[in-house]
């Protein structure tokens, strides 16, 4: 047993908070800190600099502009990045498309669209759900038909996350309706500039527009954007899901948001002593330091079990549904610090250079809208109860 | 980072999972814990022969581990085997023989030829050590006790005790033979196997361990240690839990088809696997954190209990739950791993105490 990182990993920690020092804009982190939305702009500036350093593609292959790290290096650079109140990279290019097009796509589709990612050409979106596909999502009936040397597209996707900036998305289509609903799916990459696509905003609760509605009226898709082959994008998807899912418990993001509420926890007063002191609020926060730790070591263990070679389902899962649970337990305990100002709304206070009047304390005015926002953490992503599915099936075997 | 618990102490693992699952059945097991004394001396003596307490202690004192993880894995194989015996008392005691430098009592505790226990806890105390009221008083060249300890781990079987009590300068820890005058026992059978005892003193003749009035820090290493001990005990009948509770949904019919296909118990056995990985954790994390400095270790040992003392009720309760009435049976060994491990959670403190215990030793390292 050594739960110890090795000389070499924290000579790699001290490169990564140089690096952070050195590059990570004030004004990016700042936002962040403040729970402010990050322009398009401000998203592909952060892209660039990582770019610039060679560290945006971390679990790439070399060859394809990857670093070669190892998991725990990658672990490292995630919790190093979010303690520090950077950005977080976009998944839709690097961690999803990416890892697929590496593993299933044509030579000429890698060196077309690999480039791109890390260079900022292109911003990618995933159309996967529809309005009748969720964690159903085989039962999606986005329809692509072959006419020449094209797909013609017709119907719907939603909860496109950042459409709204996206020029490229990667979509499931059913290319046939005859067999297993998962053997008639195809994999298309589509270009969100082709005539017949209509992207409308979905208003959350939380009054945020992130997510979108994204509709395909006889859309033309040349068929060399056919990812692998037709008929096998269900394998492509599913792929997708299960690759790179030893960071999916954000221990760096929710450490760095838990430093925030402990902070706010000895500052805030209630009745006349601090937060902290106060029974009920000091009893929800160790057990939640307590789980946060829990969990930061069953991801070491998952981590070093990858990297012995193993490949993760089930732990995958519980890292997911635990990781999910604890930033949203953060968030609730942010509201309730706030007490009466977690209710006023202001979102013009969301975005930069905003120079009003905070109502109560400054930190206490994005926290409701984080605390309901986050629910979609154990909605997407493969919902807590689908990842509680595929720990059953991995444990029981039945 | 390496999370095996390395070859030598695999070995150890090995030779006892392998004495107790073939020379040991459960039904042995079984019988000891719950009738005559509530363990078996006998089984006591081969463990000793095979290493299983000397594990506990270091080199320096005449064992030959000592480390946390030593500790952890001797524990695992008790929980795995849902054994009887002085064990954590052992582990408590001999640790502060250690700290005083008794290696001859200590290696009578080693080779089993002594039997020791740790009588701590009060009726009044609830884990905590402030509330000691067991008076130590000089007599002589030597020492009397007076006052009462409750739940004495197997009192009415071992051949010493390792009291703490209060004398004028403080806390300090004694060594009471078992048949000293002045001492009386009540013991009794314990609902999760074994026993123990009420022990009452009586101007009983006692010998200082240590040095009078500074048993505060050794006595709370010394849980620290306990709580390890614990953490991996309760993991393995965890572990034992879901294993026999999976293999019943596998095999158990209702409704025409096994049970192991309902949803709404595979979100809940989803539910208790995690939970129970999460435990582990913690008990890595206090094994690790035994050797920082004394805040680490203990807000460790204390999360780690309640974690414990939280997962165990849970996959104690659904283990019994998904097993339907015959979950509810003497018969089935299941029920007992269930007893034991709600009862870990009342040993050396429960959730809630260690749940407030980690907050104040927050505090303190805030305040640092």
């Amino acid at each position: 047993m050594d739960l110890n990182f090795t000389p070499e990993e924290e000579a790699f920690r001290a490169e990564v908070r140089a690096f952070l020092a050195d590059k990570l804009p004030v004004r990016l982190s700042d936002k962040i800190r403040k729970g402010q939305h990050l322009t398009k702009a401000e998203h592909e500036e952060w892209h660039a600099i990582l770019h610039a350093r060679g560290w945006l593609a971390n679990h790439w292959p070399v060859e394809w502009g990857g670093t070669g790290w190892t998991v725990m290096e990658r672990f490292i650079f995630e919790t190093e990045t979010a303690l520090a109140n950077a950005p977080r990279v976009l998944p839709f290019g690097l961690s999803m498309i990416g890892p697929v097009l590496l593993k299933y796509g044509s030579e000429a589709q890698k060196k077309q669209w690999l480039p791109r990612i890390l260079d900022g050409s292109d911003w990618w979106c995933q159309g996967y759900s529809e309005p009748g596909a969720g964690s159903d999502l085989a039962s999606l009936k986005t329809s692509a038909v072959r006419d020449g040397d094209h797909y013609v597209v017709n119907g719907q996707k939603t909860w496109t996350t950042l459409a709204q900036y996206a020029n490229m998305m990667f979509c499931l289509v059913r290319t046939s309706t005859e067999g297993k609903r998962q053997e008639g799916i195809s994999f298309l990459l589509i270009d969100m500039a082709t005539p017949g696509i209509e992207v409308r905003p979905i208003k959350l609760l939380s009054g945020d527009h992130e997510v979108n509605e994204v509709f395909f009226t006889d859309v033309r898709v040349p068929v060399e954007n056919l990812v692998g082959e037709e008929n096998k994008g269900w394998t492509y998807a599913k792929y997708l899901l299960t690759y790179e899912r030893t960071n999916i418990a954000g221990v760096g993001a929710s450490m760095a948001a838990f430093g925030e509420l402990q902070e706010i926890a000895r500052t805030q007063r209630r009745n006349g002593r601090p937060l902290s002191e106060d029974p009920q609020f000091a009893a929800r926060l160790a057990r939640l330091e307590i789980d946060l730790e829990n969990m930061k070591t069953t991801n070491l263990r998952v981590l070093v079990a990858a990297g012995a070679g193993a490949a993760p389902t089930a732990e995958s899962s519980m890292l997911k549904i635990r990781g999910t649970e604890i930033r949203q337990t953060i968030d609730d305990l942010m509201r309730r610090a706030a007490g009466t100002h977690a209710r006023p709304w202001l979102p013009e206070s969301f975005e930069g250079g905003w120079n009003g009047e905070p109502v109560g304390p400054e930190w206490a005015g994005p926290v409701a809208t984080h605390y309901f926002n986050d629910r979609k953490l154990s909605i997407f992503g493969g919902s807590n109860e689908v990842q509680r599915e595929i720990i059953t099936k991995a444990i029981l075997e039945l | 980072m390496d999370f095996s618990l390395g070859e030598d102490r695999q070995m150890l693992a090995d030779s006892l999972r392998r004495f107790l699952a073939d020379k040991v059945p459960f039904a042995v097991r079984k019988t000891a814990a719950f009738e005559g004394q509530g363990w078996s001396r006998e089984i006591w003596g081969q463990l000793a022969e095979l290493g299983a307490i000397g594990a506990l202690f270091g080199e320096d004192v005449g064992g030959f581990g000592g480390s946390p993880f030593d500790v952890a894995v001797v524990f695992g194989e008790i929980g795995r085997a849902l054994l009887t015996g002085p064990w954590l008392a052992t582990l408590q005691a001999g640790h502060v023989l250690a700290a005083a430098g008794r290696t001859d009592d200590l290696a009578a505790v080693i080779d089993g030829s002594q039997v020791i226990s740790y009588a701590e806890e009060e009726a009044d105390t609830w884990f905590d050590p402030a509330g000691i009221t067991t008076r130590a008083t000089q007599s002589g060249e030597g020492w009397v006790l007076d006052g009462a300890k409750t739940v004495v781990a197997f009192a009415g079987s071992v051949d010493r005790l390792l009291v703490v009590a209060r004398a004028e300068a403080g806390l300090s820890t004694f060594l009471v033979e078992r048949d000293a005058p002045g001492l009386i026992v009540r013991d009794y059978l314990l609902i999760d196997g074994g026993a123990a005892g009420d022990v009452a003193f009586a101007s009983t003749p006692a010998t200082l361990v240590g040095e009078a009035g500074s048993a505060g820090p050794v006595i709370e290493a010394a849980r620290a240690l306990g709580l390890v001990a614990l953490a991996w005990e309760g993991v393995a009948v965890m572990d034992a839990l879901r294993d026999q509770t999976l293999d019943y949904l596998r095999t158990r019919k209702q409704f025409g088809i096994v049970i192991g296909k309902f949803q709404a118990l595979q979100h809940r056995m989803a539910t208790v696997a995690l939970e129970i990985e999460q435990a582990r954790s913690a008990a890595i994390n206090a094994a690790d954190r035994f050797s920082g400095t004394r805040v680490e270790r203990e807000r460790a040992a204390s999360a780690a209990k309640a974690t414990i003392g939280k997962a165990g009720s849970l996959v104690a309760e659904e283990a019994i739950q998904m097993h339907g009435g015959i979950g509810m049976t003497w018969e089935l060994a299941l029920t007992h791993y269930a007893k034991r491990l709600v009862m870990i959670g009342h040993e050396l403190g429960d959730e809630d105490f260690h749940l407030a215990r980690y907050i104040e030793l927050g505090h303190e390292l805030a305040t640092a």
